[in-house]
């Protein structure tokens, strides 16, 4: 059993815990993940390591409530304990190298994004950090984010915060500026990552992305996570979670990725005590 | 005087239109007066073939002569002497080809039944609390990590445990049991019959620990860095195989390791479970194995209108075992043999609509002695369905292989050993199981962890 020894929340849908598991804290490297089910109940689902601290054992994840799982998650309070969780896995995102990078984050997948920003900029690589989210109250980690990076773009769909924009405009307008990037890291929605690849690929800039398939086990045994990526399969959880985003076939992540919509929006209503007939 | 008569004591079964509306067990055990009647069919033979053919050697004459004198828990411990899960092996093992394939008595009949009678003696001694954990040698002071929770661990962890060591199993899932929990159905081997050997391992005082991939969140090395003196990896061959065919990334194609540990480890089949699977109309299964019958008959379960088995040979090379195609046909199962697909088809969606197969004939015998298919110019087919599973096989999971410097494996990623069978290429690393033969059976795996568990012995007390 895990035990969640700190719960907050970022704003009205995203939950930060840290809870105690040691041995995914002492082997966590940024971009890895693991699978965990909340309650006896719950579905398998992944979740990528937000941080970690080797000496105290344990890890930080940060969630937004949109499904099933991730409210039974939610629901959790401190002192409380997460039945299953499993990790770390996949492969650590490749950090080493790089002198100047743009990293991008997409809602929730800043809470991803962020400790790849913090690496970078710890081991001397210039970062520029474009974040967007759906308006203003969604923004999370900013104070943080702004830490560490040389230039901080945050955009909202809505203009909310003052800045209207997607972060592919946003990209799009420091490479017009000048700005070089060796590598460009693109963490959200697949359709985000989508469109910062075909972006960068304009201007022929390495990137990378980490994807998010539907998964059970974590460790290569079901199949369920296959991606195509230039033109071969790959099992994201065992290959991945990172792939060189000008070979993924997105489209196909995000239909497959909608493969159970029916039935989880089905499991949310009835959490939230909605009848539905889905 | 033995009982002469040419057919096996019929087991009662549940109606195929019964059963493929639930997932209880397709065949019931024998009750006592059956299965002394099915051990009188037995002639106790001198040379005792069916022992040979029984890759633990489990004392099958003694056994059946002990049901026969009604000595139920006596025919019991037998078994457990060298098999340590009976309840099991009775149920899944491919008798056909092993102990009743030898049986004298099948040269003019049905051999002797002798799965059903170890799976009665199993179920007896369940039934009447028989307690076998067995006698426990004195405390050795050292420890072994075994990795994996299948057959050939939970095997390798009981008999190290009753040698005296401390054993510490890993298991990379939430539950233990391996393929027996998450891909063999409930309908062939109850979950509560793995649960109760679980169980008996703890009380060897085995610790289980869940939850933990070996060669993510801790390495061989590691372990030995802990303080274990010796590793088993029984790690199974858990990565699936896949045709690599046009479409098969499409929505409602799965793994049979995937549709089967949705439906099995996390019980898709409940109306209340949180974990979704497609509730399919008209299903493909590809493949001829055991898992392929557990996925087809599972997708029946599921409520699918038409499910389909598409073999590229023909029905005499089913690797399957009989008794499994026997139950799948019963089920209406439909088999397309001498079939082979080529591309899968997908609406606009993604969903998959149709599966495109060529018919095969069978040519000339490939290295492994089978007439190998080819296929027949001009002869596609579509066949409509909304879901495709892909039940070719299995290999082993590398990442145990990536993390552990100096652990040999073959081109097909399976652990290579000594002749023993169980030595590896790292010194105080042991495999068995499906790491180092590749996809096998349960009961190879239960050999192959039960000489490891004795080859440990040996390299530890210094012989």
């Amino acid at each position: 059993m895990y035990k969640i020894i700190e719960k907050r929340a970022l704003n009205r849908d995203t939950i930060f815990i840290r809870a105690h598991a040691p041995y995914v804290a002492a082997k966590a490297l940024p971009g890895q993940f693991i699978i965990l089910r909340p309650t006896e109940d719950s579905e398998r689902i992944p979740l990528t390591i937000a941080g970690y601290d080797r000496k105290a054992g344990t890890i930080d994840l940060i969630f937004q409530t949109v499904g099933a799982t991730t409210m039974k998650l939610g629901a959790l309070g401190e002192g409380d304990y997460i039945k299953d969780l499993v990790g770390p896995l996949g492969k650590p995102t490749e950090l080493d190298g790089y002198k100047s990078a743009a990293v991008v984050g997409g809602g929730l997948g800043c809470a991803i994004a962020y400790p790849q920003a913090k690496y970078l900029s710890e081991h001397g690589c210039r970062v520029d950090i474009i974040a967007g989210f759906r308006n203003k109250d969604l923004i999370i980690l900013e104070e943080e984010m702004r830490a560490c990076a040389d230039r901080l773009v945050l955009l909202t769909d809505d203009g909310s915060n003052g800045n209207k924009g997607l972060v592919t405009d946003g990209l799009r307008a420091l490479i017009e500026d000048g700005a070089k990037y060796d590598v460009v890291i693109a963490i959200g929605p697949p359709i985000m990552m989508k469109f910062v690849c075909l972006l960068t690929k304009e201007y022929g800039i390495k990137t990378i992305v980490s994807l998010n398939p539907i998964m059970i086990d974590g460790t290569g045994m079901c199949g369920g996570c296959r991606v195509t990526v230039g033109g071969e399969m790959k099992f994201a959880c065992v290959d991945g979670p990172d792939f060189d985003g000008h070979l993924v076939d997105f489209d196909e992540l995000i239909r497959r990725n909608a493969m159970y919509r029916e039935k989880e929006i089905h499991d949310c209503n009835l959490l939230k005590g909605i009848a539905s007939d889905g | 005087m033995a009982d002469m008569r040419r057919t096996k004591t019929p087991a009662a079964e549940q109606a195929p239109d019964v059963r493929i509306k639930n997932w209880d067990e397709v065949a019931f055990t024998y009750t006592e007066d059956e299965a002394v009647a099915e051990a009188n069919r037995c002639l106790n033979c001198k040379n005792r073939p069916c022992v040979s053919g029984c890759p633990v050697a489990v004392r099958i004459p003694e056994f059946i002569a002990a049901i026969a004198a009604r000595d139920f828990e006596g025919a019991y411990k037998i078994i457990r002497g060298t098999n340590a899960l009976p309840a099991v092996c009775g149920r899944v093992c491919p008798q056909e080809t092993q102990c009743e394939g030898k049986c004298v008595r099948s040269r003019n009949g049905e051999p002797v039944a002798i799965g059903r009678l170890e799976r009665f003696a199993a179920d007896w001694a369940a039934a009447h609390g028989i307690d076998d954990t067995g006698e426990k040698a004195k405390p050795k002071g050292k420890r072994v990590a075994v990795v994996g929770s299948g057959p050939a661990g939970l095997t390798c962890a009981a008999e190290l445990a009753k040698r005296g060591y401390e054993v510490t199993v890993f298991e990379a899932l939430h539950v233990p049991g391996g393929v027996l929990i998450y891909g063999i159905p409930e309908f062939r081997l109850p979950k509560a019959i793995v649960r109760r050997e679980i169980d008996n391992l703890k009380k060897l005082g085995v610790i289980i620990e869940t939850n933990v991939v070996v060669g993510r969140s801790i390495t061989v090395d590691e372990l030995f860095e802990q303080g274990y003196s010796a590793v088993f990896i029984g790690s199974g061959a858990g990565l699936p195989s896949f045709l690599r065919i046009p479409g098969e990334n499409s929505c409602g194609v799965y793994s049979a390791n995937e549709y089967l540990t949705r439906c099995n480890l996390m019980e898709a089949y409940r109306e209340d479970s949180a974990t979704p699977i497609r509730r399919s109309k008209r299903v493909a299964v590809v493949g001829g194995g055991n898992v392929a019958m557990d996925a087809a008959r599972s997708a029946k379960r599921l409520g699918a209108e038409e499910v389909r088995v598409i073999y590229r040979r023909s029905e005499a090379e089913l690797p399957a075992r009989a008794e499994e195609v026997h139950h799948a046909r019963e089920e209406g199962i439909i088999f397309n043999m001498l079939t082979n697909p080529v591309r899968i088809n997908a609406d606009e969606k993604g969903n998959v609509k149709s599966i495109t197969c060529v018919r095969m004939e069978l040519g000339d015998p490939d290295e492994s002695g089978r007439r190998s298919p080819v296929p027949v110019e001009g002869s596609e087919f579509d066949i409509e369905v909304d879901t495709v599973i892909i039940a070719i096989g299995t290999t082993p999971n590398p990442l145990i292989r990536m993390t552990t410097p100096g652990l040999e494996t073959d081109r097909r990623g399976c652990i290579i050993t000594k002749e023993d069978g169980v030595t590896t290429t790292r010194p105080f690393v042991y495999a068995g199981g499906d790491a180092v033969t590749g996809a096998a059976t349960v009961i190879l795996a239960m050999g192959a962890g039960r000489d490891a568990a004795a080859a440990i012995d040996r390299a530890l007390s210094g012989e």
